[in-house]
């Protein structure tokens, strides 16, 4: 058997899931750093599948927005898990539950 | 491409995954996402794009986890308190999955086998990274300095 665009769509929709259940199910703010980081990695996943399978422009379109998509990924991490610290210095805690000085 | 690898690398990837979303500890959870990015990186080099799933691994393992990890050791200080879970996001990723699966599943264009390709040389990629992709590696740029110099300013001490 050889593999096929939908095996690898549906691992990449089971990452996905599995990183929607991080950033909802959980109470922790890196928790949900997390799961964003996971669904983003999901999406890459796409990404590159979808470029192996398909046919082939000559600049490899899939791979470039991939990659454009790590980096942005990585200055999301970089300011999500600030903001973190930031939270924490003031509330001294990072549970998201207790974060509700905003709520009306 | 190897089936009986791909079946290995898909478990050993959504094992790991499921295990960041369920352990207690968030130390562990950080490790057992390590261990997920690197099954991903894993994907990207069996589908041919060996330089995308390096970059994975550098920026992610090498800069995200770590910077994860560094997080957790500085907000230690309520680990173990709340244990809660929302229920209602299981609800929601159940939901998604099933959802999605099932669109994947009906839809027929899906299941092509993968065709002959030239590989993807680093060559290439950074020819099109320099022709066409030009802007939006500028932009990149200008995104990734802007970060920078905003978590810095996010998390530098108020003095006075």
């Amino acid at each position: 058997m050889t593999p096929t665009l939908q095996i690898f769509l549906i691992v990449s929709a089971a990452l996905f899931s599995i990183g929607l259940l991080a950033a909802l199910g959980r109470r922790h703010a890196i928790f949900i750093l997390i799961g964003i980081e996971m669904m983003l990695a999901a999406a890459n996943l796409n990404f590159i599948a979808f470029w192996r399978f398909g046919q082939h422009p000559q600049p490899p379109t899939g791979v470039m927005i991939a990659l454009f998509a790590i980096a942005i990924a990585a200055a999301e991490a970089a300011v999500g898990l600030a903001l973190v610290i930031a939270v924490y210095r003031h509330y001294r805690t990072t549970n998201v539950d207790q974060l509700d000085r905003l709520k009306g | 491409m190897n089936s009986a690898a791909l079946v290995v690398i898909a478990i050993l990837t959504l094992a790991a995954a499921l295990a960041t979303a369920t352990l207690q500890k968030l130390m562990h959870a950080a490790l057992c996402f390590a261990v997920a990015l690197v099954g991903v990186a894993a994907f990207f080099l069996l589908l041919g794009a060996e330089f995308v799933g390096l970059v994975l691994v550098f920026v992610y393992i090498g800069a995200v986890a770590v910077l994860i990890v560094f997080t957790i050791l500085l907000t230690r200080r309520d680990i173990g308190k709340d244990r809660g879970f929302n229920w209602g996001g299981v609800l929601v990723a159940v939901a998604v999955f099933c959802g999605l699966t099932w669109s994947i599943l009906k839809t027929q264009s899906l299941s092509s086998v993968a065709p002959h390709i030239r590989v993807l040389t680093v060559k290439r990629i950074g020819e099109a990274l320099m022709t066409s992709y030009v802007w939006p590696l500028q932009c990149i740029g200008l995104l990734l300095t802007a970060a920078l110099i905003g978590a810095l300013i996010l998390v530098m001490e108020e003095r006075g």
